[in-house]
């Protein structure tokens, strides 16, 4: 198969206090011979916080970014492992095609930095969907060297990839992560419901008990799942679920131990890659109880139920 | 003096404000809220009194600073109003006004931005020293929230996740002329 390469916005956080997902990443992109060529000199996307404060200098903080990867690497799809800085790079795209007078304005911002943008020139997309849908979960699957069998998994997107712009799934029950999950040989959980509801976000900060409540919610549903891990692709609700699922116990009175995986590690373990080389051991909780869960051989199938003997029998049509 | 009335200009600073005036007040937005038990009132409330022309009530509610930005409400809007951009633009101008009721979220968003400006990253170990030091210094008198941050501290860096050396982009002159352009012509042309 040929290389495919794709124009690559890493994220402060993928640097910072998640460099097990820019890392997981990097080592799945190596084993699927897909080259990440990272835009030169790139800046924060100003998450959520700089929309907060004054509109216009944030998109033009995320438009300088677009500029230099049309620059650079305007022939191929520029690719983002973050949910929030895959929201704000697609969604000033979006709006700078919709409204021309923003448009306009952004530009003579960039203009004196000397760049230009002309929306629609690059296309902005989320690692995931790029992994599922150019590779494709059955590509995958042919690749897969240790499945992973005995592991159920619960698949959680978070918000800001299935919404605002359901850009490759649906916004209320995106599947492409739960196909992905099965290819790999995993279980995948079947009742886990809350699969886009919110992590809180920045709320840890300013709110602590609405944000504790999110997250409770959120671990208690993959719980009642049955599930060994929660999967993710987002570096922040990795660090919501992870890092305060302790103070949530405690608030809750609950001793849940549910470690928050991102979907990179995962497909790194089924692709025979070490724990060590996919950044395991950032995590609070502790993953290896869910990595010794994998087993060499596929669980026998559940046998279907039959109807039992002393339940009432079936009306029979007459002959 | 501006003679728009309140409702036009929150229109006017939206990209695609304009739907607001279709809103039909069913609550999609309030009961999709994960955030909204917390607000005191829910969007549909908010757009309520934006309607009326309730300034003051709307400025000093607490509810943009509980949107936690998760767009549920805007998928959800059968009118298709970009309720979260809207809830932006209320938080833009209740820090302009300089008036909120809920400081912490304009006090955590105004260092996270100050780091953005001034290396063009973010940098969280000088965000959480700052916010606190200068928003929440009460925290460092109270034994059980400093012991709590401080745990919170030595266990991010016990696991690797909390770098002390911050990153700088290279071409900061160039990030910070488009920068300031921006918030000039944010100044001039968006609140007029």
């Amino acid at each position: 198969m040929t290389k495919k390469t794709y124009a690559y916005y890493p994220g402060c956080s993928l640097q910072h206090g998640n460099h097990a997902y820019g890392v997981s990443t990097e080592a799945v992109a190596r084993q699927l011979d897909i080259e990440l060529v990272e835009i030169d000199d790139w800046n924060c996307c100003g998450a959520t916080e700089y929309m907060s404060i004054n509109r216009l200098p944030a998109y033009a903080l995320i438009a300088r970014n677009l500029a230099r990867a049309a620059n650079e690497n305007g022939e191929h799809d520029l690719v983002v492992p973050c949910s929030a800085c895959f929201l704000n790079l697609h969604k000033t795209d979006k709006q700078m095609k919709e409204f021309p007078e923003w448009s306009e304005k952004i530009n003579r911002s960039l203009a004196a930095g000397n760049l230009q943008y002309e929306p629609g020139t690059i296309k902005v997309r989320h690692w995931l969907e790029a992994i599922t849908t150019d590779f494709g979960s059955d590509n995958l699957k042919t690749r897969v060297k240790r499945p992973l069998y005995g592991l159920k998994l619960a698949p959680y997107y978070g918000c800001l990839v299935a919404r605002p712009d359901s850009v490759f799934d649906s916004t209320e029950q995106p599947t492409v992560m739960d196909d992905m999950l099965a290819a790999l040989g995993a279980e995948v959980t079947t009742d886990f419901s809350l699969k886009t509801f919110c992590c809180g976000g920045h709320m840890t900060q300013i709110s602590e008990e609405t944000a504790l409540g999110m997250i409770h919610q959120i671990i208690h549903n993959a719980v009642q799942a049955g599930a060994d891990a929660i999967v993710t692709l987002c570096p922040m609700c990795q660090l919501n679920l992870d890092v305060y699922q302790g103070y949530a116990n405690n608030l809750f009175e609950t001793d849940y131990e549910m470690p928050i995986m991102f979907f990179t590690q995962v497909i790194g373990l089924a692709m025979g890659l070490s724990p060590k080389e996919l950044g395991v051991g950032q995590e609070f909780v502790s993953m290896q109880p869910a990595i010794k869960k994998i087993q060499d051989v596929p669980p026998p199938k559940p046998k279907s139920e039959r109807r039992p003997k002393q339940a009432l029998p079936m009306p029979v049509m007459p002959e | 003096m501006n003679t728009q009335t309140f409702f036009d200009r929150v229109v006017e600073a939206t990209p695609g404000g304009e739907r607001l005036s279709r809103c039909l007040q069913c609550g999609s937005c309030g009961g999709s809220c994960p955030s909204g038990a917390d607000m005191d009132h829910t969007p549909r409330g908010i757009f309520a009194l934006l309607d009326g022309g309730f300034e003051e009530d709307v400025l000093s509610s607490n509810t943009p600073w509980y949107c936690v930005s998760c767009y549920a409400c805007t998928t959800r809007c059968p009118q298709q109003i970009p309720i979260t951009d809207i809830m932006y633009t209320l938080k833009q101008m209740a820090i302009h006004r300089g008036h909120y009721e809920h400081p912490h979220a304009a006090k955590f968003s105004e260092p996270f931005i100050g780091f953005v400006e001034q290396r063009g990253r973010s940098f969280e170990a000088g965000l959480a020293t700052r916010y606190h030091l200068f928003h929440r210094p009460r925290d460092f008198f109270q034994p059980m929230q400093f012991f709590k941050m401080g745990m919170m501290g030595a266990n991010m860096m016990r696991h690797n996740r909390l770098p002390l050396r911050p990153k700088t982009i290279r071409e900061l002159d160039e990030l910070q002329a488009i920068l300031n352009e921006a918030k000039a012509i944010a100044d001039q042309e968006v609140y007029a």
